[in-house]
């Protein structure tokens, strides 16, 4: 249980994706203008992530490492993780609307998010069991949302600010970003104080 | 069109009329997160650039034989392997940068520039044309990286090309008679501003130098960066719909002027 909520801690806040580990930058810088559609684009992420990793993980194991085949992680993921997304798309559009409606368009540009990649090389990197894979997986899926929720306000701000005219656009956003980067470096040993 | 234009301006927009970093904004994780040290940036770049060429040619070969409905599958296959290539090469040459970079050097396969220049350029021109643009933009997105990593390890850990027996390990033990990198001499009275090395300062030092490269591009009379130079990628349309056609219809429309 320890573990569980230290993993699940450290994913959220202390090595937050976006803003600690610069994984999915572009999603973040392209898609928070908005909070619904922040929250779209993270709920699709989470999603993703937490399926890529529950396939990916059996696969490693009991493919590619059992055969002394991990050299070929990169190449089986990326194609498993787009696959993936296709039918996950497909059997949404099918079997829930809904759902799909509001994750549909986001869906296609997962595939090439260095996010999902990204979680399920580290939770190899870490050698964390399936359980633990999962929870990291879903912990950096939140810190993902968390960060796309808190930096759309942030932006929503930016929109009305006078700014000069050659930090307007993405400048002013990267910079932005960089403060809110900052808060974050706050939670630094937070995790190693409250499990430590 | 761009079959006619000379090799030598395929090869220079990548440099800084088109740079993939500080222009097209592509790749951007990579570039703030392996620029802590010029060393670690360099190893980066070089990567992402055979990469790039390989992948470049590869493709244009097969350019006819892709069916266009399958072809991002076919580019990421192609680009996998190479990367799990060079990912091997790495690891076995230079075990140093292996370590430093970590799960960035797998995620090369899904750098935007790579699979950008794969759809927009190297599927529609001939093999030489596509090699030198990779070229170019390999070497763009080096000295992007570069000169980030320069601004950020200058400030925050007070050193130059430090560990760069790391690279040079690859010709040789203690090349260059043992060259190290640069301690700066002035870090003996000031203290390095640590969170230029740290993530806040990746995010300031790349939005500062977008907003200098806005500024001559302003000057020359040329368009500011947006974000993903939407005509590279093969996601635009999804990309436009969620801003509402906004930003990426506005860059595809200086895209085409231009």
């Amino acid at each position: 249980m320890k573990i569980a909520l230290s993993i699940l801690l450290t994913a959220i806040l202390t090595e937050n994706f976006v803003l600690c580990k610069f994984l999915g930058i572009c999603p973040f810088l392209g898609v928070s203008k908005k909070l619904n559609t922040a929250v779209g684009m993270s709920g699709a992420v989470i999603f993703v992530m937490a399926l890529a990793t529950a396939v990916t993980y059996p696969i490693n194991k009991y493919l590619l490492v059992a055969n002394g085949l991990d050299y070929l992680q990169t190449i089986v993921f990326i194609l498993v993780i787009a696959a993936l997304v296709q039918l996950v798309e497909l059997i949404l559009k099918k079997f829930m609307p809904p759902l799909y409606e509001a994750l549909g368009i986001y869906l296609p540009l997962i595939t090439t998010n260095c996010a999902v990649l990204g979680v399920v090389l580290l939770n190899i990197t870490k050698e964390f069991n399936f359980v633990q894979s999962m929870l990291n997986s879903v912990g950096a899926g939140i810190g993902f949302m968390l960060a796309m929720v808190i930096f759309s306000g942030v932006r929503s701000r930016l929109e009305g600010a006078d700014i000069p005219k050659f930090l307007q656009g993405l400048p002013i956003v990267l910079i932005a970003a960089s403060i809110v980067s900052l808060s974050f470096m706050g939670f630094t040993g937070l995790v190693d104080g409250i499990f430590g | 069109m761009a079959e006619k234009k000379s090799l030598g301006k395929e090869f220079t927009k990548g440099l800084i009329a088109e740079n993939p970093v500080f222009r097209l904004v592509l790749g951007t994780c990579p570039t703030l997160a392996v620029t802590t040290s010029v060393v670690n940036a360099l190893g980066m770049g070089v990567s992402a650039m055979i990469v790039l060429v390989c992948s470049n040619i590869v493709i244009s070969l097969l350019r006819k034989v892709i069916p266009s409905k399958v072809r991002i599958p076919a580019y990421i296959v192609v680009i996998a392997s190479f990367v799990t290539i060079v990912q091997m090469i790495v690891k076995a040459f230079v075990p140093a940068l292996d370590a430093a970079l970590g799960v960035f050097l797998p995620l090369i396969v899904v750098n935007c520039i790579i699979l950008g220049r794969a759809e927009a350029f190297a599927g529609k021109n001939s093999v030489i044309a596509s090699a030198v643009d990779g070229l170019g933009m390999g070497v763009g997105f080096t000295v992007a990286l570069c000169l980030m990593a320069s601004v950020r390890e200058i400030l925050g850990a007070g050193t130059f090309l430090a560990g760069a027996q790391n690279l040079l390990v690859l010709f040789g033990d203690n090349v260059l008679g043992g060259f190290n990198g640069f301690t700066l001499p002035w870090t003996e009275y000031l203290t390095p501003m640590t969170v230029f090395i740290l993530a806040p300062g990746g995010f300031l030092t790349f939005g500062l130098l977008m907003a200098c490269a806005n500024k001559l591009a302003e000057k020359k009379g040329k368009p500011k960066a947006g974000l993903g130079g939407c005509q590279a990628c093969p996601m635009a349309k999804n990309c436009a719909l969620l801003a509402e056609g906004k930003e990426c219809k506005e860059e595809k429309k200086e895209g085409e002027t231009a």
